[in-house]
């Protein structure tokens, strides 16, 4: 297999960004009626949809924690989600994986001891697929939890970082997270203390360079805090808009 | 629905204050791990690995295939792992869907085997686009005694290099396939040999950590990760989700305690196959 260019020789990566650059994010909250919270959320050209309903009665009566909420997360990954129309099975590990990756994230970011004998359920679709699959559903469903006022300790925001030639290089789109020689780094934290909620790493990289790479991914996660609280202040301030009419 | 047993509250105290003093239920120091010993059998790529009370079979398996036509050069590489009730009560497998802890593994080791690439797939070629070999990896986990992560890792290195598939000779368009009595097996050819090392995280913060946690502390654990070297001191993989934050400079310290544990680990699966 012929080694693709991953960055040029003027330092530009194949979709022109910078090493140290984020995709393009828009974000908006309240995007469906019938959920108690939602959120759309696009980072370049990865699209996800979640929907959070909750907290409310357990579908489930053995389900029912008596001493703080459960959360139930499904993640579904369209068909027509990338360019090859598939349809995945509901049992596929890789999506049993990232459901229960999010769930353990938000398990230890949603104060679940003031819900107790409830459930907390976020649906997740994912719409369009360029990479970043983990960072953008941990995003969005953030905002969708922030959406329908759960309490939480604080916001998770997620970012990837990789290392290509000796460069850390931010938020990996499609065609270098498959590449096998990128390390493929998913940072979540909470943006107040700088602690970390999530750590997740795939193919190889240098122990030495791991602190760089963090920092980087770091950095990300900071700047997508800010456009996330910038959503929720657009959401808070439609709705009150809304309430003094 | 066999609900998995919860320890007690006074197992609970007594396991973290002996902790705060620096003290481990099980008599180990803070930063070792518990005995660990690996079993070859006679049968290539059959290896059993018990660390402390964990069990962990793995055996690997192999046959010839027709490759994906995207990939016509390289080898099959092919991972399952089975937790049924045998190893612990509350672990469910009538229900026909992998459970979480299931997937959570088996992901995992497939992450860290494949992902690092540390089987050299197209030395499994045969004959390209035509025949591959296809090399299956089973878990199987026979004693859940706690870390299930790091004695599946363990194991299914050990089984990898252990393993020793049929050699083949190309005479123009047809392979010969030789049998094992006629000719002598060759091993895989492997770049390198990830190992996991999981940490356990206990107190409000999750400032007191330890290797390698035990059953019991898993189940009172604030938060665990895991981290995959190999003995080139590259991380092959990490994975750390849920449970309470932790500060970064945890993670810094973490992989510098790792790095020792692994070279030993490794020695160790030397060991196990000279004898």
């Amino acid at each position: 297999m012929s080694r693709q260019e991953l960055i040029s020789p003027e330092g530009l990566r194949v979709d022109g960004r910078r090493a140290n650059e984020l995709r393009r994010i828009s974000c908006r909250a309240s995007v469906l009626n019938s959920a108690d919270g939602s959120a759309y959320y696009e980072q370049g050209n990865t699209k996800v949809l979640v929907a959070v309903y909750g907290p409310r009665e357990p579908r489930n009566r053995s389900l029912a924690q008596q001493d703080h909420a459960t959360i139930n997360v499904e993640f579904n990954i369209a068909p027509f989600s990338t360019s090859e129309r598939r349809k995945r099975s509901k049992g596929d590990k890789r999506l049993l994986e990232i459901s229960s990756f999010v769930k353990q994230t938000f398990e230890g970011a949603i104060q679940t001891a003031i819900y107790p004998r409830s459930q907390i359920d976020i649906y997740i679709h994912l719409l369009q697929h360029d990479g970043g699959t983990l960072e953008t559903c941990i995003n969005a469903a953030t905002l969708a939890l922030v959406d329908a006022g759960i309490s939480m300790m604080d916001y998770v925001c997620a970012c990837t970082a990789g290392f290509i030639d000796e460069t850390p290089i931010l938020d990996l789109n499609f065609v270098e997270e498959s590449s096998i020689e990128v390390p493929n780094l998913t940072v979540a934290i909470m943006p107040r203390n700088g602690n970390i909620a999530l750590l997740q790493m795939e193919s190889k990289l240098h122990s030495s360079k791991l602190e760089d790479v963090m920092e980087l991914a770091v950095e990300g996660c900071k700047h997508i805090h800010r456009k996330l609280d910038q959503a929720v202040l657009v959401a808070a301030k439609d709705l009150a808009d809304k309430l003094s009419n | 629905m066999v609900v998995e047993i919860e320890p007690s509250n006074i197992e609970r105290e007594f396991l973290l204050e002996a902790l705060e003093k620096g003290i481990r239920v099980d008599g180990r120091g803070i930063y070792d791990y518990r005995t660990l010993k690996i079993t070859c059998s006679p049968t290539y790529g059959l290896v059993e690995v018990q660390l402390g009370q964990t069990r962990v079979l793995a055996r690997v398996t192999c046959e010839v295939t027709r490759p994906f036509p995207d990939r016509p050069t390289e080898g099959l590489v092919q991972f399952n792992a089975d937790l049924s009730n045998l190893a612990a009560p509350g672990l469910d497998s009538s229900s026909g869907k992998p459970s979480v802890q299931e997937v959570a593994v088996s992901r995992m080791i497939e992450r860290v085997i494949r992902q690092s690439r540390a089987i050299d797939t197209e030395a499994l070629c045969i004959l390209a686009g035509e025949k591959v070999w296809s090399v299956r990896l089973d878990l199987h986990f026979l004693d859940h005694s706690g870390n299930l992560i790091d004695a599946a890792s363990i194991a299914s290195i050990a089984a990898l290099r252990h393993f020793r598939r049929p050699d083949v000779t190309i005479d123009g368009e047809e392979a010969i396939i030789h049998d094992v009595n006629e000719r002598n097996p060759v091993p895989l050819s492997i770049h390198h040999t990830p190992i996991c090392v999981t940490f356990g995280f206990f107190g409000s913060n999750g400032d007191l950590m330890l290797v390698d946690p035990n059953l019991l502390e898993e189940q009172v654990q604030v938060s665990s990760f895991t981290i995959t070297l190999n003995s080139h001191r590259e991380i092959c993989a990490l994975s750390k989700a849920g449970g309470v934050p932790l500060a970064p400079s945890l993670i810094q310290r973490c992989t510098q305690i790792a790095l020792t544990k692994v070279d030993d680990i490794n020695d160790k699966i030397q060991e196990a196959l000279m004898a």
